[in-house]
């Protein structure tokens, strides 16, 4: 555009590194980082969906890839950042609907945010490890 | 959303309004149960076989809530990622080049994700 640059010569409202970082502020950054993570994770999911349609031999590859140690690391990533993101969602959910706002409630809860994406993370993984009988 | 009132009196959006915000909180309130579905789905076919993970997948209960699932998540991301790129790419052409690749993104992602699921189902 022909006038881009008398627009940016004009003075800019404060932005993120003016302001002191807080809880609330970080989780509202990680909630947009996490579902941009899933958007590209779907790309992960429709593989796997598409390698099951495909047969044996190419979910085989699947299994194999999802078993390695980089395999399991995207899966839990993947887990985590599903969780929280979920989690997050819930959170702003609530606050749209005018709850929560006072200044105890929201950090309280931005922590249960954040514990519980944690916390159901490893008890997925745990869950997980047990139906398939162990590692 | 327009309210009755606001319709009657010619009040409200001129243009597309808050349906973006509302469309992202609908489709938000649709994965709450639908992720639950899903992770439990995928927990089930953890160090099953092809067959038994072909015959979960393509089974009618299990496809449809998949379906749900990625249609409602892909529609997600998609007014995701344009608030994500309208935030923060301003040179116009990009912004342009950026919000049609996501488009592409998504249709794609989604429809494969979904073709994948019927296959699976009709085999059953």
């Amino acid at each position: 555009m022909a006038n881009t640059k008398a627009k940016a010569e004009r003075p800019l409202s404060p932005h993120l590194q003016i302001y002191r970082p807080t809880l609330t502020m970080m989780m509202s950054i990680v909630h947009r980082i996490t579902g941009a993570a899933l958007y590209f994770g779907t790309l992960l999911l429709a593989w796997c969906l598409l390698a099951a349609a495909a047969g044996p031999n190419d979910y085989a590859n699947v299994k194999w890839f999802m078993e390695t140690l980089l395999g399991r690391l995207i899966l839990f990533g993947y887990t985590w950042a599903l969780l929280h993101h979920a989690l997050g969602g819930i959170r702003h959910l609530i606050w749209d609907l005018g709850y929560g706002l006072g200044p105890a409630e929201r950090e309280w809860l931005t922590v249960a945010t954040l514990v519980g994406s944690v916390g159901l993370t490893i008890l997925i993984w745990f869950v997980g490890y047990l139906s398939m009988g162990g590692i | 959303m327009r309210t009755p009132l606001g319709r009657a009196r010619y009040l409200g959006s001129a243009k597309s309004g808050t349906s973006h915000f509302w469309r992202q909180r609908l489709t938000a309130v649709l994965d709450i149960p639908l992720t639950i579905a899903a992770v439990v789905i995928v927990i089930s076919l953890f160090g099953r076989d092809h067959a038994a993970v072909a015959a979960i997948l393509g089974s009618a209960f299990v496809a449809i809530v998949m379906i749900l699932f990625i249609v409602t998540s892909v529609y997600h991301m998609w007014l995701g990622m344009q608030v994500i790129i309208e935030d923060y790419v301003h040179e116009e052409r990009v912004k342009f080049i950026a919000l049609m690749a996501n488009s592409l993104f998504c249709f794609a992602v989604g429809l494969t994700a979904v073709f994948a699921i019927l296959n699976l189902s009709y085999r059953v």
